[in-house]
C-alpha cells in the first residue's frame, strides 16, 4: 500500500534548500525597469522572456520584450508574422498593461547609430567602407555591443516602464558584459593610434609613434593583412574616430545600468549537467560584476502526478507482473513510471548540486511541456508557472 | 590504414554541429572514440573556449595543446586540442611569416586582440584554420598524422557562416595573404574530405534549425554528413492513450500497489495522465523523425543515458555509433 497517492506534496521535487523565486513580485515592483535573461543556449531562454513579458504586461506594466533571437515560431506565438528592429505592438493582452516585442537587428542599429552620429557626408563614407560592412553584420562581438546599444537606447527613450531582454547565445556565456571592456580595450590602445596615425600624419603625437616604430608594425600588418585591407581599415577607424568616445561612453552607462538596483538578472537553465553548470558560472561572473540577481530559473523539469510510488517499487512490481505472465498493460505503465522517477531523480540532483553551491540563489521551476509553444495562451500558461511560487 | 566499411570512408574532417542544449560535444566525442576504435589515432579539438571536452572526459581544462585524452575500444588514441584563437594567430604568424617573436609584441599592442575579436571573420578563420593544418599534417614517411580530426563545432545556427570562411573574409580582403590562407581552409572544408554533421533531439525547434541548417550548408556549397538523434527515449507500442482505467485498476491490486478500489482508481487515474503525455510526445516525436526523412540524410539514433552523459555513457554511445556504420 502506497501512503496516499492522491495527497502527495505537489512540491515534492522542489529542491530541499532553495528559498522560492518570487517572480510576480519582482515583475510588479515598478522599480524593476530591466530584467535581463541570460544562460546558455537551447533552455528556453527566449521563451521566459517573452513569457515574462505577457505576465508583466498583463499585470498592468507597459512593457517591451528585446530578443536577439531570430525563431520565427516566437513572433508567431504572439501573433506576429515576424519581429524586426522596431518595436511592435501584441495585441490581445489581457488587463490594462501594454505589450511590445522587437528583434536586436544588429547591422541596422549600428548603422542608426553612425547615421545619427555622423555628419552625412561621414556617414555615407562609414557606411560604403568595406570594413565596416563586414564588422557591421558579422564581427563576433557586434551582436553584444549592439544589444547593449539598443538596451540603453529604449531606456533612455522612457517609452516603456520594463524592459525585458534576453541575451545573445554566446560563446563564453557573458560576452555582453565583457563588451564595453573590450571596446575600451581597443579604443586605448595603441593599435589604433597606430592605425590612425597617417591620417593625423603631421601631428606630434603621431610622429612619435612613428619613430616608436609605427613602419615596423605597418609592415607586419601589411604583410599579414595585406594593404587595401591594412588602408580599408585605417579609413574606417578614422572616419569613426570622432564617434568613438560616445559610443563608449554610452556602453559604459549601460553597464552601470544593469548595475544597478532597477535591474534584475534572471539566470535560465533546463535541469541537465552542462545546463546546470553553465548556470553556476553565471551566478558567479555576475556577483564578480556586482550584477544584481533575482534567481534561476530551471525549465522543463518533468514531475510525476504520481509521486509516491518510487522507481525501484514500481519497477519491482512490474517484474513481478511479468513473471507471472499478467496484466501486460500495467507492467508496461509501470515501466513507464519507473523511467520518469528516475529521470525526476537524475533533475533533482542536478539541482541539488546548485544548491549545495549557491544555497542563497532563489529557484523557480517550470515543469517540462509536451509541445512547444505556439499561441500567447502557452506563453500565459508558462508565465503562470514562472509566476505562481 | 585498412578501410572499414562506414557511411563515411575517406571523411578525415567531421564537423558536428547543433543546437545548444542537443549534446552536440558528448555526440563528437563518442564520434572521436568510434573513429578511433581499433588502433587509430582521432583528434578531437573545441573551437569555442567554453572547455566542454574537459567536461565530457570529466578532465581539468585542456591547454593550447595536442595531447591524448582517451583509448578507445580495440586500442586507438583520441587527442585533444582546445584551440585559442590567440594562440592560433601567434601560430600562424610564426608557420607562414616565422614571426614568432613579433607575435609577442603584437600581442602587446593589441594586434592580436584585435585580429581575433574585433576583426570580422578572422577568429574563424584561424580557428578553421588551424583545424585544416591538423588534418593535412603529415609526419616524415609522409603519412597523415592523424586518421580523422573531429570538430565540436559551433552551433547550428552559425554554423554555415562559420565554415563559409571564403566568403567571410571577402568583403574585408579581396587579396593578400588573409585571402590565400582562407582558400587554402576552403579547399579543406569544401572537399569530399569533410562531412558536417547535426546532431539534434526530437523536438520541433532543434529539428527545425537543423533543417535549415541542412539547406544553407547546401546552398554554400559545404559537404553534409548525418544527422545524429540524441537522447532518443524508448517507446512501447503498447502504451497507448487512452488506458482502459479499469484493466489498470486491476493491475496495480495484483501487483498489491492498492488495496482499495477507491485508492486503487485514484492511482490509476495518475499513471493514466502519465500515458497520455507519453503518448503525446511520442506522435510529436514520429512527427519530427518524418520532417528529418524528408531531408534525405543519412541518419543515426542514440539512445538516452539512463545516468546522463558520464565517461561509460561515452563509450556506450561510441559503440552504438559504430554498429550503425557511421564509423
Amino acid at each position: 500500500m502506497i501512503p496516499h497517492p492522491g495527497t502527495a506534496p505537489k512540491e515534492t521535487i522542489v529542491t530541499r534548500s532553495a528559498p522560492a523565486l518570487d517572480l510576480d513580485a519582482i515583475l510588479d515592483d515598478e522599480n524593476t525597469r530591466i530584467v535581463v535573461c541570460c544562460g546558455s543556449g537551447g533552455v528556453g531562454k527566449t521563451t521566459t522572456a517573452a513569457a515574462l513579458g505577457l505576465r508583466a504586461a498583463e499585470r498592468g506594466r507597459n512593457v517591451v520584450v528585446l530578443t536577439v533571437d531570430p525563431a520565427r515560431r516566437l513572433a508567431q506565438s504572439m501573433g506576429l508574422t515576424s519581429l524586426d528592429n522596431t518595436p511592435r505592438p501584441i495585441n490581445d493582452i489581457q488587463g490594462s498593461g501594454r505589450l511590445h516585442a522587437m528583434m536586436l537587428d544588429m547591422k541596422r542599429t549600428f548603422d542608426e547609430i553612425i547615421e545619427a552620429h555622423a555628419d552625412p557626408e561621414r556617414a555615407k563614407q562609414i557606411l560604403g567602407n568595406p570594413f565596416y560592412q563586414s564588422l557591421s553584420s558579422s564581427f563576433s562581438g557586434t551582436q553584444e555591443y549592439m544589444a547593449m546599444e539598443k538596451l540603453g537606447q529604449l531606456r533612455r527613450s522612457g517609452e516603456w516602464d520594463l524592459i525585458i531582454v534576453d541575451t545573445p547565445p554566446s560563446r563564453s556565456a557573458l560576452d555582453f558584459l565583457d563588451a564595453p571592456e573590450r571596446l575600451g580595450r581597443f579604443l586605448d590602445g595603441r593599435l589604433i593610434r597606430i592605425l590612425l596615425a597617417p591620417a593625423k600624419a603631421g601631428g606630434r603625437s603621431a610622429f612619435k609613434l612613428l619613430n616608436a616604430g609605427f613602419g615596423l608594425v605597418a609592415g607586419v600588418l601589411t604583410k599579414v593583412l595585406g594593404a587595401q585591407v591594412l588602408k580599408d581599415i585605417q579609413t574606417f577607424v578614422s572616419a569613426l574616430d570622432a564617434l568613438f568616445g560616445g559610443f563608449r561612453q554610452r556602453a559604459e552607462q549601460t553597464y552601470r545600468l544593469l548595475q544597478a538596483p532597477g535591474t534584475a538578472f534572471v539566470v535560465v537553465a533546463a535541469p541537465e549537467r552542462d545546463a546546470m553548470r553553465e548556470a553556476s558560472y553565471f551566478v558567479d561572473r555576475l556577483a564578480e560584476e556586482r550584477m544584481p540577481l533575482a534567481g534561476l530559473v530551471v525549465n522543463r523539469v518533468h514531475r510525476s502526478p504520481a509521486p509516491a510510488l518510487s522507481a525501484a517499487r514500481s519497477t519491482a512490481a512490474a517484474e513481478d507482473l511479468e513473471s507471472r505472465g499478467e496484466h501486460e498493460l500495467t507492467a508496461a505503465v509501470l515501466r513507464l513510471h519507473a523511467g520518469r522517477m528516475q529521470l525526476a531523480a537524475r533533475e533533482h540532483r542536478e539541482q541539488e548540486h546548485f544548491t549545495s553551491a549557491h544555497p542563497t540563489v532563489p529557484i523557480s521551476q517550470v515543469p517540462a511541456m509536451s509541445e512547444d509553444v505556439h499561441d500567447l495562451a502557452g506563453l500565459r500558461q508558462i508565465g503562470e508557472l514562472l509566476g505562481s511560487r | 590504414m585498412r578501410s572499414r566499411d562506414t557511411d563515411w570512408d575517406g571523411v578525415r574532417l567531421h564537423v558536428v554541429t547543433g543546437k545548444g542544449g542537443t549534446g552536440k560535444t558528448t555526440v563528437a566525442a563518442a564520434l572521436a572514440l568510434a573513429l578511433a576504435a581499433g588502433g587509430r589515432k582521432v583528434l578531437l579539438v573545441e573551437v569555442e573556449g567554453r572547455q566542454g571536452i574537459a567536461q565530457v572526459f570529466d578532465l581539468p581544462p585542456l591547454p593550447y595543446e595536442e595531447r591524448k585524452i582517451a583509448v578507445a575500444p580495440g586500442g586507438g588514441d583520441v587527442f585533444a586540442l582546445a584551440i585559442d584563437p590567440e594562440e592560433a594567430m601567434l601560430d600562424y604568424l610564426e608557420l607562414f611569416y616565422g614571426l614568432k617573436r613579433m607575435g609577442k609584441a603584437l600581442t602587446k599592442i593589441g594586434v592580436v586582440d584585435f585580429a581575433t575579436t574585433i576583426a570580422p571573420g578572422m577568429r574563424d578563420v584561424l580557428v578553421t584554420g588551424k583545424t585544416s593544418e591538423a588534418v593535412r599534417r603529415r609526419d616524415r614517411a609522409g603519412k597523415r598524422v592523424y586518421d580523422a580530426v573531429v570538430m565540436d563545432a559551433p552551433p547550428t545556427g552559425r554554423i554555415a557562416r562559420f565554415l563559409n570562411v571564403t566568403h567571410e573574409v571577402a568583403g574585408l580582403a579581396r587579396v593578400g595573404p588573409v585571402k590565400a590562407h582562407a582558400d587554402m581552409v576552403r579547399g579543406v572544408l569544401a572537399s569530399p574530405e569533410t562531412a558536417v554533421h547535426f546532431v539534434t533531439l526530437l523536438e520541433e525547434m532543434p529539428v527545425q534549425e537543423t533543417l535549415d541548417g541542412l539547406a544553407e550548408l547546401r546552398a554554400a556549397k559545404l559537404p553534409v554528413g548525418g544527422i545524429f538523434v540524441n537522447m532518443l527515449r524508448p517507446t512501447d507500442p503498447a502504451l497507448r492513450a487512452p488506458v482502459d482505467l479499469s484493466e489498470l485498476i486491476l493491475g496495480l491490486k495484483a501487483a498489491g500497489l492498492a488495496d482499495g478500489t477507491a485508492d486503487a482508481s485514484a492511482f490509476a487515474e495518475q499513471l493514466a495522465q502519465e500515458v497520455a503525455e507519453h503518448a503525446s510526445r511520442t506522435e510529436l516525436e514520429l512527427r519530427e523523425q518524418e520532417a528529418l526523412a524528408g531531408s534525405g540524410t543519412k541518419r543515426y539514433e542514440l539512445p538516452l543515458l539512463a545516468d546522463g552523459a558520464d565517461l561509460a555513457g561515452l563509450y556506450e554511445l561510441a559503440e552504438s555509433i559504430r554498429s550503425q556504420g557511421a564509423a
